[in-house]
């Protein structure tokens, strides 16, 4: 059963405001603020300034993650993710680039086999092409999750219609029904 | 090559010893605590030695020094400040991250751990009884000797019987896994996982992400070095034999919910390989003790639940990034051994454990952090290590059967942390210079 805070299920859909620094209560985990649980489950927003000229160089690893993942299905697993959005933007004619993530666990507990995970999956190239990110982030694994805090945008509202509900729960449930369905098929 | 010969023994040896004392030490100044470490430093076996003269050896010593304690040294700003930032704050300040709250916040801790006061750690390991005694008066008489070097507390601790394996209070059999480290020269029992790279313990070599990175300066802190996280874990006896009674209406069932509790039997056998019965033959066979997995053999935690000591601290192939969080334990158990058919005395009794690795905030804090006391690790919702988690009597423990698992609720605390603290713990050659020596022109 879906644990939420205030003991809602996922049968009640729900909204949540959030305070501009992210969080209503500071709470630190090993490397600063929680950001709280909400109906959208945990995630963050990363939002950086593109390198002038290299927007195409991030847009053609949108290929690579494809391919990545085809290869290898469950590359991502370890990150518990529901969806992640990359989106590429213009402000005054200087390119940004959003990566946003939404997933059901706290990103301060898996920093660090995100960022391993990144480096095997060349997801940290995407990076190197954004203002400001570690040069020597293939070693300085701080540097790196200091990068991702400091680009983090929180939301200030979060809506789930089935609220609080984790990824491995879903699947969980769509493959009951499945074997359900194919007992019914059994019984005709 | 690993440098033997500089490492502290406590990192890659087990002192064959029943005893032991640990002392923690304050520097009302610099020249004192040089003056003591001078002293004692020759006393410190270094793996090499330990290693040479095990048969021979009565006493282990060990040092090693909080951050606060490397300035009383007399360490410089510029040093000082290279350190990484969670030894830095200490224990202490990381700790609602950790989940030292209610009954284990470090306002309750006792015998100064929670102190700034805290600068070091003397370990003593001792073969028996009056080698320990001997080797305090021997501490006293160079403490004498030392103004201005006090000591906060000291925590004495022996072996708890029976005697014929190590085991903690509650009758468990402990020191069943540990991590297998390349170039260490031990002998890796099956189970134990792929020889892991010596920077994951040992400052100054590569670790699993290739050369180390952000070591202490200068570079003689930086090689054959470690962290080390002490624990001071209160078991409460009592409360943990009620428990398997209430839950339990056979011997047979009590031994059962403790084994589910931790992962293996209290003989050792892990319930991978006996998960309806103890085999006790099994636990002492060091090549087939440790030699299991949960991914193809208990995906569903049917023998070891999800939720249990030894699924949390390692969960081997259905961990990710595992190579990266392994951790060295050492300690000992201390206070009283009350008998199995003795009401519980009050008394306190638990283990004094020191977690060794070459980075608290990736290792150590991890564990504590999302092993330990994640609610919601591997999706079980509503649990916290059932040995060592902070539990204040709302949480739960499921063991998965069929058709239906059991769900105990209202698990109560075990546990209590009574204090803690963050060590740096240099090698030898590290000691001599911490001491003074290699300082050239220091007053
Ligand atoms: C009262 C406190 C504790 C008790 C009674 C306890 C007991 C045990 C026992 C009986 C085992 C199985 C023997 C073995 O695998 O070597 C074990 C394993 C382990 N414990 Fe603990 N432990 C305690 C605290 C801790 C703490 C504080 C940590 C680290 C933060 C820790 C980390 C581990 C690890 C890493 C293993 C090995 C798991 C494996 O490799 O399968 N334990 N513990």
């Amino acid at each position: 059963m879906a644990h939420s805070p205030n003991g809602n299920t996922w049968s009640k859909p729900a909204a949540m405001a959030i305070p501009k620094e992210g969080y209503h209560k500071l709470e630190n985990g090993r490397y600063g603020p929680l950001y709280p649980r909400t109906p959208a489950n945990h995630g963050f927003t990363i939002i950086a300034k593109v390198q002038k000229g290299r927007e195409q160089a991030v847009r053609e690893y949108g290929k690579t993650i494809e391919g990545a993942i085809a290869g290898t299905p469950d590359a991502l697993a370890v990150l518990k993710l529901h969806y992640l959005r990359w989106v590429l933007f213009e402000i005054e004619g200087a390119t940004y680039f959003m990566y946003q993530g939404i997933f059901d666990t706290d990103f301060d507990k898996y920093t660090e086999d995100a960022v391993a995970l990144f480096n095997s999956l060349g997801v940290n190239t995407v990076f190197e092409n954004l203002e400001g990110f570690p040069k020597d982030w293939k070693t300085n694994a701080p540097a790196f999750i200091k990068f991702l805090r400091d680009h983090q945008r929180p939301s200030f509202l979060e809506y789930g219609e089935y609220p609080y509900v984790t990824a491995d729960e879903i699947k969980k449930a769509l493959r009951l029904k499945e074997k359900f369905s194919e007992m019914l098929d059994q019984m005709q | 090559m690993l440098e033997l010969d500089d490492i502290q023994h406590i990192l890659l040896t087990r002192a064959p010893a029943m005893t032991g004392r640990y002392e923690f030490l304050s520097f009302k100044d610099a020249s004192a605590g040089r003056t003591w470490l001078e002293e004692i430093r020759g006393k410190v076996h270094s793996a090499a030695s330990a290693r040479a003269s095990v048969e021979a050896d009565r006493r282990w010593i060990t040092v090693a020094f909080t951050w606060n304690g490397l300035r009383a040294l007399g360490l410089d700003e510029t040093s000082l400040a290279t350190f990484p930032e969670e030894f830095r704050q200490g224990m202490v300040a990381r700790s609602t991250m950790l989940g030292d709250t209610g009954e284990c916040h470090p306002d309750k801790w006792v015998g100064g751990l929670a102190s700034s006061d805290l600068h070091a750690i003397v370990i003593l390991f001792a073969r028996d009884e009056p080698e320990r005694a001997r080797c305090q008066t021997e501490h006293e008489r160079l403490l004498a000797r030392c103004e201005g070097v006090t000591v906060l507390s000291t925590l004495d601790l022996q072996a708890t019987p029976p005697f014929d394996y190590a085991h903690d209070h509650f009758g468990y059999r402990d020191r069943m896994s540990q991590p297998f480290i390349e170039g260490s020269g031990d002998e890796s029992t099956p189970g134990s996982g792929a020889p892991l790279k010596p920077g994951e313990f040992i400052l100054g070599y590569p670790d699993e992400n290739g050369p180390p990175f952000g070591l202490p300066q200068p570079d003689v802190l930086a090689r054959n070095g470690s962290f080390m996280a002490y624990r001071r874990l209160e078991e409460h006896l009592g409360k943990f034999r009620d428990f398997l009674n209430q839950h339990g209406k056979t011997a047979e069932e009590r031994e059962l919910i403790a084994a589910k509790l931790m992962g293996r039997w209290r003989s050792g056998a892990p319930l991978v390989l006996a998960p309806e019965r103890d085999d006790p033959a099994l636990a002492a066979d060091p090549k087939r003790s440790n030699d299991f997995n949960y991914r193809t053999q208990d995906p569903h935690g049917y023998a070891v639940p999800l939720g249990s000591h030894i699924r949390r601290m390692n969960p081997r192939d259905t961990g990710a990034n595992m190579n990266r969080r392994r951790m060295i334990r050492r300690g000992a158990t201390y206070g009283p051994h009350l008998p199995e058919d003795a009401p519980d005395d009050g008394a306190e009794r638990g283990i004094a454990a020191f977690v060794i690795c070459a980075s608290l905030i990736r290792q150590f804090e991890f564990a504590q952090n999302v092993w330990i006391n994640d609610r919601n690790f591997h999706e079980l919702g509503n649990e916290r290590d059932p040995i060592i988690g902070t539990q204040d009597g709302t949480l739960e423990f499921k063991i998965p059967r069929r058709p239906i698992r059991r769900t105990i609720t209202g698990l109560p605390a075990f546990t209590t942390v009574r204090g803690g603290a963050y060590f740096f713990l240099p090698g030898l050659k590290a000691l001599a210079w911490l001491a003074g020596n290699g300082r050239g022109t220091e007053s």
